[in-house]
């Protein structure tokens, strides 16, 4: 099938397979499209997190669906929640907190957060523990990686420019990683 | 394998009559299936049909006799959502919530949770102590039954070929005073049952009136004590009464060894999750 979608910003039209795993099809996109190296395969059955995406802004597992699930839809991984010249505060606070070790799990735990903070931008330390409950880390032991997500939630809320400045800085991939970066109204008001 | 994207249900119904069609929900069940099988070179269906385009299958809505009816397609995440869930079913929010990890329950639907049938599914407990019922549909009608009927034993419904379970009506309990699940798992989250219990009783003056109680992961299918449930008539929910209780329960239930805990372990856990329910 011609399978249209889009890509951390960008539209992407591939010839696929329909049951395809979305995990592959994205790690293995294929000329003109980078390859979304940052969506890594654990166990392929669901139980680390590793493969998490954003689609339309749920946080969902890649080795559990298939190519023709993402048509028409607006998918986010890890590497589009910011870049390298203006990365988003989640990874920041991650590099910051000293939550990476081998960074196999990082990239899913990253859109884990990210799909935390869409909801609620002053997460308590239980909530974010159960926001990264389907994501397993092998290496931190999670502390860090809570500390991360906490202190990202804290600039979230206490500086709002420097979502700001991520959006400007990485337009398109901004417009996806909106939801993501950018709590309704109603909810930071009410924190 | 093809995959049909249908949005109504007159075109879901066509689509399965495709040769060798599967229905496709969540795919937090079919999908881990499927991969074993082809790993294993095993048969694979010949088309998916996706069920998550179907907007009538999703959502909740009251029925006349304020019966809840709830989209078989919903997905665990999007009940969980819904003010009538936590409001008015709370056994069945608490055993959503702590079913899978938060990308299990964006995916993964009640409809699929049921007709898995799995001893553990973490769905059923709350649903058979609620009394609730399937509604079943195929291009020759629809039909209704109990969910007790309905699921025949481990991995068994009586689903027809071309039918699609589209509603799972669970009537109104307000008048149980007590709504209660637990599940008892080796970590918090992504844990399948070691053994969970639904409970609802209704008192009155203080005593037990009726009461309904469901065990998962100790028997092929949610188990019932019928004998617990009669013990526990007039009584009061004290420790003492719901120890009694419980005594009964381990001498009639017969789980089984496997690698999350063994049977000795399982029928002690049994009688011990009655212990909860003590309103003193
Ligand atoms: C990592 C992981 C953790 C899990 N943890 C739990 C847990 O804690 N507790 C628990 O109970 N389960 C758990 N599960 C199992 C699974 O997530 C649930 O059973 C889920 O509700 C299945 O729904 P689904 O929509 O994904 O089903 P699918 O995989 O899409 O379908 C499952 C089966 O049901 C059929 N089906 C689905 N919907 C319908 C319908 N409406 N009509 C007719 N047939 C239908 C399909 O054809 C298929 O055969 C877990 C799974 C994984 C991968
Ligand atoms: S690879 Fe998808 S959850 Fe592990
Ligand atoms: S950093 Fe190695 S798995 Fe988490």
């Amino acid at each position: 099938m011609m399978l249209l979608f889009r890509l951390n910003g960008q539209s992407v039209e591939v010839e696929t397979a329909p049951d395809r795993r979305a995990v592959d099809l994205l790690r293995d996109l294929g000329a003109p499209h980078p390859d979304v190296k940052d969506v890594k395969e654990g166990c392929g059955t669901g139980e680390c997190g590793a493969c998490s995406v954003l689609v339309d802004g749920v946080h969902r597992l890649s080795c559990l669906m298939l190519a023709a699930q993402l048509a028409g839809r607006e998918v986010v991984t890890a590497s589009g929640l910011g870049s390298e010249a203006a990365p988003h505060a989640i990874q920041r606070a991650f590099a910051d907190h000293g939550a990476v070790q081998c960074g196999f799990c990082t990239p899913g735990m990253a859109v884990a957060a990210a799909a935390l903070l869409q909801d609620n931008m002053a997460p308590g330390r239980e909530d974010i523990r159960r926001a990264i409950s389907g994501n397993l880390c092998r290496c931190t032991g999670y502390v860090m990686i809570v500390d991360a997500i906490e202190a990202a939630a804290g600039k979230m809320r206490s500086d709002p420019s420097a979502l700001h400045e991520e959006r400007v800085a990485s337009r398109k991939a901004a417009k996806s990683s909106r939801k993501a970066t950018m709590p309704s109204r109603k909810k930071a008001g009410k924190s | 394998m093809k995959v049909l994207t249908p949005r109504e249900l007159p075109e879901l119904f066509a689509a399965l009559e495709t040769p060798g069609a599967h229905m496709l929900a969540g795919g937090t069940d079919l999908l881990v299936r499927l991969r074993a099988a082809e790993r294993e070179g095993r048969a694979l269906p010949q088309a998916l049909v996706r069920l998550d385009g179907v907007a009538v299958l999703r959502g909740i809505v009251r029925e006349a006799d304020g019966s809840l009816r709830l989209g078989a397609a919903a997905t665990h995440a999007e009940l969980l959502a819904h003010p009538l869930l936590r409001q008015e079913l709370p056994e069945l929010a608490a055993a959503l919530c702590e079913l899978g990890s938060p990308p299990i329950r964006n995916m993964g639907t009640l409809g699929g949770n049921i007709c898995t049938a799995s001893p553990a599914g973490d769905s059923l407990p709350p649903l058979m102590a609620l009394g609730a019922e399937v509604e079943l549909a195929s291009l020759a009608g629809t039909r209704r039954m109990a969910l007790s009927d309905f699921i025949t034993g481990p991995g068994r419904t009586s689903l027809k070929p071309g039918e699609v379970l589209t509603a799972v009506i669970a009537p109104p309990a307000r008048n149980f005073q007590v709504r209660h699940f637990e599940k008892v798992g080796r970590r918090g989250a992504l844990a399948v049952a070691v053994v969970s219990l639904a409970a609802l009783v209704r008192l009155e003056r203080g005593r037990v009136a009726e009461a309904r109680l469901a065990w998962g992961s100790v028997g092929p299918t949610v188990w019932r004590c019928p004998e617990a449930e009669a013990a526990l008539m007039g009584q009061r929910l004290t420790l003492t009464a719901l120890g009694r209780v419980g005594a009964i329960v381990r001498e009639n239930v017969r789980p089984i060894d496997d690698i999350r805990a063994s049977a000795d372990y399982r029928r002690q856990v049994a009688g011990n999750l009655l212990l909860r329910l003590a309103v003193l």
